[in-house]
This record gives C-alpha cells, sequence and structure tokens, in this order.
C-alpha cells in the first residue's frame, strides 16, 4: 500500500465511513493518518468534554459533519442539574472563526442557546442541516434566524427538546427563495404556528420527504398539507382530532390516500380513536409506527389499527396496549425488529398495563426482534429465558420494571438467572438496562458472557462491590456505565483506573463510594476528569476523605478539566 | 428509660425503628436506603412527628424513577389531565332565569348536535343552529361554556374532543346578552 500516491488511498478511503472504521485507518501509520484527517468530513463526538474545537479544527479542516453529545444520559431523568453544562456556543464560535465551511451539525443532551443558533445560521454559508434532540436552552427565536438565514436549509429536525415558545412567526421567516428542504420537524414546539406559512413553505419545497407537525396543526391544514406533498416518506401528525362526518374528514381520507409513499407515522398528539379507519390505506406499507405519544389511543381502535400494519419493523407504543394488544402485534407483525413500550402513567410507579406475557408473544410471534425498551408492571425468569430462546439477535435490551426492586412475583426469586439468560443467548448484546430485584449474581453472569456489551445502565442492584467487579472485568468492549443506588464502593472502583481510560465515560449517583475514593483515580488517572456534582454544598463544609459521594461524573479527556462547570460540581 | 421523654423513640432517623445506624450524614438522602425501607417507612411512621404527605405505601416515589424523559413526562401530564375522568365527566349547567342547575355526563355524547338537543330537551328551550359567522344568532338562547382559563365562550368553535377537555361548566344566556354573542 505503500505504493499507492495519496490521491489513491483517499478515494478507498471514501468507502469507509464508519466512524470506527476511520478511527482505525488513521491509527495504522502516519501516511494513513494524514490522508484520512484531510478527507474526513464526518466526525462523531460522544462526549463534548473529551476534546476542543481548535483541536478537531485542527486535525480535521475539510470537516462537513459534526455530532456532538453533552450531558450525561442520566441528564434525562433529572439526575444532573440544570446549568451542569454541555454548551454548544464556544463550539460554534470557534468553528465560526475557522475556514470550516459545516454543513450538518447533531447534537443531543447540549445546551443551546439562541445566540448560538444566530451565530450559526449566518456563519457557514453552505449550512443544511441542524438535528437537535433532548437539548434545550433555545426559542423559537434562535429557529427564526435559521430560518431566516440559512438558504439551502434542507434539514431541521427538533426531536424531544424543551423549547421556550415565543410564538413568533418562525415559520415566515423562511424566505420565498428557501425550496430546499427535505425534512422538517416541530412536532416538539408547543406553540401556534402560522398555517398559511406552513402551507405555502410545503407548497415550495418538492423535495420534501418528512415532516413532523406539532398540536397546533389542525386536521384541516393536515389535508392541504397532504395535497400539497403526497411525496411524504415520514410523516408526524399532530393534531388528528375532527367530526367523522365533516367535509374535512372526507378530504382527508381522499388526501392520505395519495401518499403512497408514507413509510414513517407518528404524531397523534391529539387524537380522536373513532376516525383511524383514514389511515388504513397507508398502513400497509409502515415500517415505523410512533404512537408512544397518543394515550387517547387504545383498546379495540388501536388493536385494529395495528392490524393493518404488516411490515412494521420499529414500534414506539404506549403500554396501554397491554398485553392482549401485544398479542395482537406478535400476530400481525412477523417483520418487527424494535419494540418501545413507554409507561402511559410515568409518574405512578405500579401502574403499567404489560407484564412478562406481552414481552413472551412478542418474542414468539416476531423473530427478528433486536431491540427492545419495555416499561412493564413485572417480570418473571421464566419469561424472560423464554424470551432469550426465542429471540437471540438482541443488540439492544433495556427492561424497566416499575418497581424498581421487585423479584420474579411467581417464584419470589431475583432475576439473575432471567437477565443471565439473556445476555448468553445474545452474543450480539450491546446494550443493557437492568432493573427488578437483582444480586450480584446477574453481574457475574454479565461479565462473563456480554462480552459485545458496549453501555450497561444497573439502578437499585446488586449486594456487593463483586457485582462492579465481574463488570469491569469481563466486559471488554465497555464504553459506558452508570449506576445509580448500589452498594458499590471505592473497592470496587479503584481496583482497575486504567480500565476507565478504555470507556467514554463513568456515572454513580448514591452509591458507596467516598471523596477519598473519587480522588485517588483522579491522582493516578490524569487523563480522567472526575467530577464530583454536589448541590447541596456538603462538600464545602465537610471536606472528610470517608464522606460519601452524592453523584461522580468521571470520563476521558484529552483537554483536562473544563472551564465551565459550576459551582456544585468539583473536577478533582 | 428513666427518662418520661422517652427522647429515643422519638428521635429523627433515616433508618427502621430499632436499627441503630450512626448518624453520619448531614444531609437526608433517601436513596441510601433500601427500596423495601423505603416502602415500609411510608406505611408506618418512624417518629412520634407527624409525618404529613409522605408518599401512599404501595407508590414509589423516587427521583428519576422510572426512568422515562422529562420531555415526555410533561407531555403526558397534559394529557394526563385531559384524558382523565373515565367515570363520566359532569359539569354543572344554568340558564339564565331558572331556579336551580342542572348537571350533564359530557362523557354521553358525541358532537355538538347530540350535546345541544340534550339541552333543549332537558331544559324545554330552542337553541338553533351553529354557524361559525354569526353563532347562534337568531336564537333567544346561547349555549356557552367556561374553559380551563376561566374564559367564556361561545359552544361550538373548538373541535368537539377539545370542547370536552376544556369545558369546566356550561351556561345557556338568555336573551338580548345571547344575540350579543352573535356580533362579535
Amino acid at each position: 500500500m505503500n505504493y499507492f500516491p495519496d490521491e489513491v488511498l483517499e478515494h478507498v478511503f471514501d468507502f469507509i465511513t464508519s466512524h470506527k472504521d476511520r478511527n482505525s485507518v488513521s491509527l495504522v501509520c502516519k501516511s494513513w493518518y494524514k490522508i484520512e484527517r484531510y478527507s474526513r468530513q464526518r466526525v462523531f463526538i460522544g462526549n463534548c468534554y473529551s476534546i476542543s474545537p481548535e483541536r478537531l479544527i485542527a486535525r480535521f479542516p475539510g470537516l462537513k459533519s459534526l455530532t456532538l453529545k453533552g450531558k450525561p444520559h442520566f441528564a434525562d431523568f433529572n439526575l444532573v442539574p440544570h446549568d451542569w453544562g454541555g454548551f454548544v456556543y464556544p463550539w460554534i464560535e470557534a468553528l465560526a472563526k475557522s475556514r470550516i465551511g459545516l454543513e450538518e451539525l447533531r447534537l443531543k443532551r447540549m445546551v443551546v442557546s439562541d445566540e448560538s443558533l444566530e451565530l450559526l445560521s449566518k456563519s457557514f454559508v453552505n449550512f443544511k442541516s441542524l438535528v437537535l434532540v433532548s437539548c434545550e436552552g433555545f426559542t423559537t427565536d434562535g429557529l427564526a434566524a435559521i430560518a431566516a438565514n440559512c438558504r439551502f436549509l434542507r434539514e431541521l429536525d427538533l426531536q424531544e427538546n424543551e423549547v421556550d415558545d415565543h410564538r413568533g412567526h418562525w415559520l415566515s421567516c423562511f424566505p420565498e427563495s428557501c425550496t430546499s428542504l427535505i425534512s422538517l420537524n416541530f412536532a416538539c414546539l408547543r406553540g401556534e404556528v402560522n398555517l398559511g406559512a406552513l402551507e405555502r413553505l410545503v407548497s415550495r419545497s418538492p423535495n420534501l420527504k418528512s415532516l413532523r407537525l406539532n398540536r397546533a396543526v389542525p386536521l384541516d391544514t393536515l389535508q392541504k398539507l397532504l395535497m400539497r406533498a403526497p411525496q411524504l416518506v415520514d410523516l408526524g401528525i399532530g393534531s388528528y382530532v375532527h367530526d367523522p362526518f365533516s367535509e374535512a374528514y372526507n378530504k382527508l381520507k381522499i388526501a392520505i390516500q395519495r401518499c403512497k409513499s408514507i413509510r414513517s407515522l407518528s404524531g397523534f398528539l391529539e387524537v380522536a380513536p373513532h376516525c383511524m379507519s383514514a389511515i388504513y390505506p397507508i398502513c400497509g406499507n409502515l415500517t415505523f409506527l410512533n404512537l408512544s405519544y397518543a394515550p387517547g389511543l387504545h383498546g379495540n381502535k388501536l388493536m385494529k389499527l395495528i392490524q393493518h400494519c404488516r411490515k412494521l419493523q420499529r414500534l414506539w407504543i404506549l403500554d396501554c396496549i397491554g398485553d392482549k394488544g401485544l398479542g395482537v402485534v406478535a400476530l400481525t407483525c412477523k417483520e418487527l425488529q424494535e419494540l418501545r413500550v413507554f409507561p402511559s402513567d410515568p409518574f405512578e410507579a405500579g401502574n403499567a398495563a404489560v407484564t412478562e406475557e406481552g414481552l413472551v408473544l412478542v418474542s414468539a410471534g416476531c423473530p427478528k426482534l433486536n431491540s427492545l425498551l419495555y416499561f412493564c408492571q413485572q417480570m418473571t425468569n421464566a419469561a424472560l429465558i423464554t424470551v432469550a430462546k426465542n429471540c437471540p439477535n438482541f443488540i439492544r435490551f433495556r427492561l424497566c420494571i416499575l418497581d424498581p426492586i421487585k423479584p420474579d412475583p411467581v417464584t419470589n426469586q431475583p432475576l439473575d438467572e432471567g437477565f443471565g439468560a439473556i445476555v448468553q443467548s445474545c452474543k450480539g448484546l450491546k446494550r443493557l438496562s437492568l432493573s427488578g430485584l437483582l444480586t450480584d449474581q446477574v453481574f457475574l453472569y454479565i461479565g462473563m458472557y456480554a462480552e459485545q456489551l458496549e453501555m450497561l445502565s444497573i439502578a437499585f442492584a446488586a449486594d456487593s462491590d463483586k457485582g462492579m467487579l465481574y463488570v469491569l472485568n469481563g466486559c471488554k468492549k465497555l464504553r459506558k456505565l452508570e449506576i445509580r443506588d448500589c452498594p458499590f464502593g471505592d473497592a470496587a472502583l479503584l481496583e482497575d483506573v486504567g480500565k476507565y481510560e478504555t470507556m467514554r465515560s463513568l456515572w454513580m449517583s448514591s452509591c458507596e463510594v467516598t471523596l477519598g475514593g473519587c480522588k485517588a483515580v483522579a491522582e493516578k488517572m490524569p487523563s480522567l476528569n472526575v467530577e464530583i456534582i454536589d448541590e447541596s454544598e456538603q462538600m464545602e463544609f465537610n471536606l472528610d476523605d470517608k464522606q460519601k459521594v452524592d453523584k461522580m461524573y468521571l470520563y476521558r479527556t484529552l483537554v483536562g478539566h473544563r472551564k465551565d462547570a459550576p459551582e456544585y460540581v468539583w473536577i478533582l | 428509660m428513666e427518662n418520661d421523654l422517652n427522647l429515643k423513640a422519638t428521635e429523627l432517623r433515616l433508618g427502621l425503628p430499632g436499627s441503630d445506624e450512626p448518624e453520619r450524614q448531614m444531609i437526608p438522602r433517601p436513596n441510601k436506603r433500601t427500596l423495601s425501607d423505603i416502602v415500609s417507612e411510608g406505611s408506618r411512621s418512624t417518629t412520634e412527628e407527624d409525618h404529613q404527605d409522605t408518599a401512599p405505601p404501595a407508590k414509589l416515589q423516587i427521583v428519576g424513577w422510572p426512568p422515562v424523559r422529562s420531555y415526555r413526562k410533561n407531555c403526558l401530564q397534559g394529557k394526563k389531565d385531559e384524558v382523565e375522568g373515565g367515570t363520566g365527566m359532569y359539569v354543572k349547567v344554568s340558564v339564565d332565569g331558572a331556579p336551580y342547575l342542572r348537571k350533564i355526563d359530557l362523557k354521553v355524547y358525541r358532537s355538538y348536535p347530540q350535546l345541544l338537543l340534550a339541552l333543549e330537551n332537558m331544559f324545554k328551550l330552542t337553541i338553533g343552529a351553529y354557524s361559525e359567522r354569526e353563532g347562534y344568532n337568531g336564537s333567544d338562547y346561547a349555549p356557552t361554556y367556561e374553559d380551563r382559563d376561566g374564559d367564556w365562550m361561545l359552544v361550538g368553535d373548538v373541535p368537539w374532543e377539545m370542547f370536552i377537555s376544556s369545558c369546566k361548566r356550561l351556561r345557556i344566556m338568555k336573551g338580548s346578552e345571547a344575540r350579543g354573542l352573535g356580533c362579535v
């Protein structure tokens, strides 16, 4: 390979698209490193504090697409204080000052201010795609700037963000000359939108393939939009409330029938269940159906809808579907690969309408199942063993029993054997979340069998340090470990501190680790940032090393301590 | 215990009564206990003091559990308020000039025409037809309702499902006041 000119190697590298593979390529030799870095266009940074924007820019001058993740995963569940960090502004500022021709920015769990959006919109002539997932800190004013200034915008995708909706006219800010939109998702916005502006925008976007509306878009507007965009592939319905005898409903039926390309359907943020028959004509082609925000849809109406969806590959649903409904899924959706069952009442533990029975039915009926998120009332070892036998292809297996320390209700035993069966059978398992009553034994199984495991989430489990040690010693490919309310202490934490350098991050909250233990890790491993998050300010008054640490988050980094940590975060 | 005050029994502690866990934390950290501690503590008070508003024993209220994104929780909370009331949705109905109020179950009806017919029958009056432009103009009566924000709205403007989820009470206005609404 030394005899090939650079251009040839570069051409070969063009075919290598996965981040992991490109990273590997860059490690082969200096020459490959050099060619790879100049030709790299897409970069993924799983922890925004692991590297600085300056170093990113220096290494990859040809950067076009950047993905950044900020807060740790448990921030989704309110375990991380609001202003902990994850600000995107410094990144945009640095990129704007450089000569990087940024075209795509994808952010997850980051704090995005209106200033950052405005700066972004004005700094990159060819900016095409903005995807924000679970972010916060911006308002519709920031969106207005993106709409107004990004002349070649193709994608604006807002997923589950907390946006301060000023009910402004951000949609009207797309200039008449903007005709390049391919994807527009504003389902998470709570305020009114200018319906006329929306209709005109869709009319002049012939390439629009994905459109997800918010609750404020009523049915008759939906009908008009569908008439103008029958080429849609992905549709998110906002409000689906109407009188089945009305003219609007008839028009909608006609409009929907024209949309023969729709493969993905979501939304129904407001729904009149007796009007679902209008949707049936497109159900047969759906590969993705997300009804997880439609609690109004359940019982027979829901089952009838699902019976029309024979080609479903991914289904996101609420637990009001019940075990019986899952039985219908098992009979109908033979192509199913991913199932997510969310709790319809996330506030009251113990009210889930699905049990182990539903899961067993789906595992029996859907042999291609490889990804699961399942919130349920209870689980048994027998069921998990059956599921493991039926579906050995799980890549992601996340089980959440609403009572987090509930044993097998039939045998009163911990769920060690059940989860053990899962990790033993599913040799390709990459992500696992545990719940229910669990002892050290389940971790022995995980350490022994889960060879491909990359991410593990543990809560209210284990009896001793041994549990954590089994995992750290056994799971060679572990990248992210997040633990809450487990009896793991300093002995486990300090057993093999070198391991943490091979991982992206470790989160431990309400465990038994002490300040002294955390300090020891920080001292031995300067390549790690060890953060203590302590809002109660106990750490200020009591610097006793034996003090238990409420929240610890450590991660590998090439750039040392971050400068933007709030007062209650100690970086040791 | 010679002391009548029996201080140990009234001591505010984090452990189960009878356990001798030393007081090492200055801040109460509920997650440090096992869940059974949390659950059993919910079912009996560990001190003589009256703990008001502790979670009822069967329900566990733990920070960050179940692990559901706050965005989703916020969305479903809003819907919970809407979908609630599975056993009927009774609202008061007043008619101007009538000596007492009535109550009707909105869940029984599927549409505005059905509701208006029922009201006409109940109070022996004529409400007439709804038009978007003129309301119930031409009729002596206009049905109005109080919504969640406390505003009085004309019945018929919003989609039915939206109406029943936001209607708190009904008032059938009469006479000149009623006719005045059509001009708004």
